[in-house]
């Protein structure tokens, strides 16, 4: 998959889940899911859920524990299409 | 310390008025919420009629972000927001800021169960093995007090936030648990109300108990027929009421308007002895019931000018009749003005107390008995203990200054409430 096609699907994803204070341009690889995004923690579940819907994948539990920044989940994305 | 407390926001979702003005048009003109549903019918159900408001899918982004609506399935919630958040707004109160907490402001707001759509969903996909996909929001759409925390987090209510659940007198119930706080001085406002789901799997139970009417799967207006000779039963219905209930003196200082003032109430038991049961009310209790709520508001039986009972369209509205004359020593001609607004909303379960309080105080507001549908052949026994020109069928223009109302729900519990019209 073409790596800003990616990019643009994830941050599409993570724009849903973003407290009103915090806008869509502040997304960037390196921001932290929970202390730069000010994603709720829990919400972090429904975006894992959200990414194995559009990319077709499925992630561990160990996946989700290393999912911290922007950068995490599209590495985790890439090996998991990778495995396919 | 004890402080007076009245009513100064209404909110509500029912089956035949989303909002105040919509609600008060029907109650006025016996306006029926209660219409055939299809999917009772694909699923074979006896009764396939029932009250279920009508939500407009482009109003909800105006109660919830994107975000609380991806996923939503808990139509009970969704009452209980667009009525709560309807009920401050009324009141005039303002959304606590993102950093503070309006300390004196509570919310006490009651349900059966809540999110059976979404804990039906959750089932599914446990039993599939799949606990895993469930979301984040499995938990709060289906707990209990779920409606009570999505309204604490949209307001900001930094009082007590809780839920309460009685069957159907939960939320009457609730508005005496909300007018015991503030009266001691532990809150300011408590925005008080009860939500109820829409379904197959809220009213199923029912169904199956067979004490939902049968013959009137063509004819949904007539099927609801409080205090007639002719009830075979409730209609299933659903929905939410809210109401602000503030101390005296914030109201004022708030220059807010006054709808009513509550006089007083009381809840009891039957214990399910002495002709109790699960699903019916002992009697005495009743009586008893109806006599202590007077009592604690300080309101001679023969003040009450007009009741609005839990009168739901079974056998049992004359039995019910017979208690409220016991209760307060009257009958004929002096029997108080007496509706149920169950006939042309339904009987809304957990979210009926409230939404028959918000009707009742509406009546107070506008000095008018609304009328009462379905009731032309009024049951035998009910015409020879009131004198039918009491229960008027059309509405009429009264000023009702005690307004008595009382819910009972299954296992035997009762709760009677007292309204008053607002007086300096």
């Amino acid at each position: 998959m073409d790596p800003k096609e990616k990019y643009r699907k994830l941050k599409d994803i993570v724009a849903i889940y973003l407290p009103e204070d915090v806008s869509i341009d502040g997304i960037t690889p390196k921001s932290h899911f929970i202390n730069e995004l000010n994603i709720n923690s829990a919400n972090l579940v429904d975006i894992v859920l959200d990414v194995e819907d559009a990319f077709d994948i499925m992630l561990e539990n160990e996946d989700m524990d290393r999912m911290q920044t922007v950068q995490d989940a599209l590495d985790i994305i890439d090996v998991k299409i990778g495995a396919k | 310390m004890d402080r007076r407390v009245v009513i100064t926001g209404l909110g509500v979702c029912a089956p035949n008025g989303v909002g105040l003005t919509d609600f008060a048009r029907s109650l006025q003109q016996g306006i029926s919420g209660i219409r055939f549903q299809s999917k009772l019918k694909a699923l074979r159900f006896a009764c396939q009629v029932a009250g279920e408001p009508l939500i407009k899918d482009n109003v909800l982004p105006r109660y919830f972000s994107p975000l609380q609506l991806r996923g939503l399935n808990a139509s009970g919630l969704v009452y209980g927001v667009i009525a709560g958040m309807d009920a401050w707004k009324d009141a005039g109160l303002p959304t606590a800021s993102s950093e503070f907490p309006d300390w004196d402001s509570g919310i006490l707001f009651g349900t059966g169960i809540l999110g059976a759509d979404k804990f039906r969903e959750a089932i599914y996909e446990i039993d599939k093995g799949n606990v895993r996909r469930l979301g984040s929001t499995a938990v709060m759409q289906t707990m209990a007090s779920g409606i009570s925390a999505y309204l604490g987090g949209i307001l900001g209510c930094g009082n007590q936030v809780t839920t309460n659940s009685s069957a159907c007198s939960t939320g009457t119930e609730g508005v005496l648990m909300a007018y015991e706080r503030i009266k001691s001085g532990q809150a300011e406002r408590m925005l008080s109300g009860s939500c109820s789901d829409s379904g197959p799997y809220i009213w199923g139970g029912f169904d199956a108990l067979r004490i939902l009417p049968r013959n009137f799967n063509e004819d949904p207006g007539a099927a609801s027929r409080p205090m007639s000779a002719s009830a075979s039963g409730f209609v299933p219905g659903s929905g939410a009421g809210a109401m602000i209930l503030e101390s005296l003196d914030s109201a004022r200082r708030r220059k807010a308007t006054i709808y009513a003032e509550v006089l007083g109430g009381a809840v009891n038991s039957g214990g399910q002895r002495g002709g109790g049961s699960m699903t019916a009310p002992n009697s005495e209790s009743v009586v008893r019931c109806i006599r202590q709520a007077l009592k604690n508001a300080g309101v001679e039986a023969s003040a009450v000018d007009t009741i609005n009972g839990h009168l739901t369209a079974t056998s049992r509205d004359a039995v019910e009749i017979e208690n409220w004359s016991k209760a307060l020593g009257v009958s004929g001609a002096d029997f108080p003005y007496v509706n149920s607004f169950k006939g042309i909303i339904g009987h809304c379960l957990a979210a009926a107390g409230s939404i028959e309080c918000v009707a009742s105080i509406l009546q107070i507001r506008k000095g008018q008995v609304f009328g009462n549908r379905n009731c032309e052949d009024l049951h035998p026994e009910i015409r020879a203990l009131v004198d039918p020109r009491k229960i008027p069928l059309k509405t009429i223009l009264y000023q009702p200054k005690v307004l008595a109302k009382a819910s009972f729900g299954f296992g035997d519990v009762n709760a009677c409430v007292i309204f008053g019209q607002f007086n300096d």
